[in-house]
């Protein structure tokens, strides 16, 4: 009788590089106070930013997205060719189908791997990070590149006063695969259906085409609700990411979470209790809120300008619309 | 076990004193939390959740806009807690 075959899995993954693209134009708050009656200091004051970073009309998310890919392959000293999946998170690509993944997979040279787009707003980063540590460990995969990449300014609106005023333009790439130790540890992750308005688009393709004089969706939240629920809500998560990775904050040399405020970080650190030795990344203050980018590109700066090193363990966490979550502790590539 | 409002009062002052860095004498019953004790809508959330640990009860978000001054918020907390 012929015995079923299974994958072969491997015991251990890591992130072997990282890469990081920003959007070209640095936009000040002067520059968009006006058509929400707003000004630079209380802009500074609710959020922390100073600057964000978007791109213009002629970059679209793939471009962005397909840029730090190539870093991250660069780094890892590897090709497309070696690429067996590819785990892009977006909410800005414009199409509902194909996915981004797929075009992007070709412009890399990597098909025929796997490519799939995944929906986990300002988690998504970290959702796929889970997603490539299980597949290489399952043996599915030897090499997976995991994409978080948006063009925020393509859905924002200037008189918008609850988020539009955040958001900048951004991707951030892994290259997750197999390691001899562990660098990727327990995801935990989830969902709360029952806030999924509190971020949201303003109305749907549907209501779109039933009334044009709608005009082009765009992003709204309900600020004092999302910052509560990720202020306080989160830090849990966070914990809990590193009692099942069984360490402590004690342990833990960098702290990412997503970049959506700087009080909510603020907030997250205290709730957590981290001690002052712990490097927390602020790439909020210049780059703005860039979603599923946040991430790997506040990680991939704290490496650049040496505040963090390879071989630190990094305790990340995103949370956004959906809502959603997802937290890990990380080895830095 | 429910509180006094006098007991919310102090208890709330303390939190607003954490938050703000005002002395707790200045959070009074008829005070204006954004007019008065210049407290923005994210700040406001904090110490809503502080107040829901310490009391013991929920305060719904959509309801958090109808807490304009103290005493509105120490009366809703003596009513939940009730």
């Amino acid at each position: 009788m012929t015995i079923l075959q299974q994958a072969t899995p491997t015991h251990f993954s890591r992130i072997l590089a990282i890469g990081a693209e920003r959007g070209e134009n640095v936009v000040t708050n002067d520059d968009i106070a006006g058509p929400i009656d707003s000004s630079d200091e209380w802009i500074r004051q609710r959020t922390g930013i100073v600057t964000r970073r978007r791109s213009g009309p002629e970059v679209n998310v793939l471009d962005l997205a397909e840029a730090a890919a190539r870093k991250a392959l660069d780094a890892a000293g590897l090709t497309g060719a070696h690429v067996d999946a590819v785990i892009l998170s977006t909410i800005t690509h414009w199409h509902q189908t194909p996915s981004g993944a797929a075009i992007l997979a070709e412009r890399l040279g990597a098909t025929p791997a796997a490519a799939y787009d995944i929906s986990a707003a300002c988690a998504g980063y970290a959702y796929g990070i889970g997603q490539a540590d299980a597949l290489v460990r399952a043996g599915l995969a030897r090499h997976v590149l995991v994409i978080g990449a948006e063009k925020l300014s393509d859905f924002i609106d200037p008189t918008d006063r609850t988020i539009s005023f955040l958001l900048g333009d951004g991707a951030g790439a892994a290259v997750v695969g197999p390691s001899d130790t562990p660098g990727i540890g327990p995801t935990v992750w989830g969902s709360d259906g029952s806030k999924a308005s509190a971020i949201r688009q303003t109305h749907s393709w549907a209501e779109l085409r039933e009334d044009p004089s709608l005009g082009w969706p765009t992003l709204r939240q309900d600020g004092p609700t999302v910052f509560k629920w990720a202020s306080f809500q989160m830090a849990p998560i966070a914990a809990k990411a590193m009692a099942e990775a069984g360490v402590t904050a004690d342990d833990i040399q960098v702290f990412v979470p997503h970049q959506a405020n700087t009080r909510i970080i603020d907030q997250v650190v205290k709730q957590l209790g981290l001690p002052d030795t712990v490097v927390v990344g602020r790439d909020i203050v210049d780059t703005g809120n860039t979603s599923a980018a946040s991430i790997p590109l506040a990680t991939e700066r704290l490496l650049t300008e040496g505040q963090a090193k390879s071989g630190d363990l990094a305790l990340q966490i995103g949370f956004g619309a959906g809502l959603v979550y997802a937290a890990q502790v990380v080895v830095l590539p | 076990m429910a509180n006094t409002e006098q007991e919310i009062l102090e208890g709330l002052a303390e939190i607003v004193a954490e938050e703000t860095g005002l002395p707790t004498d200045a959070v009074a019953l008829e005070k204006s939390f954004t007019d008065d004790l210049d407290i923005d809508s994210l700040s406001m959330m904090t110490i809503v959740t502080h107040a829901e640990d310490k009391f013991g009860v929920r305060i719904p978000d959509e309801e958090v806009k109808n807490l304009a001054t103290v005493g509105d918020a120490v009366r809703f907390i003596a009513g939940a807690q009730a």
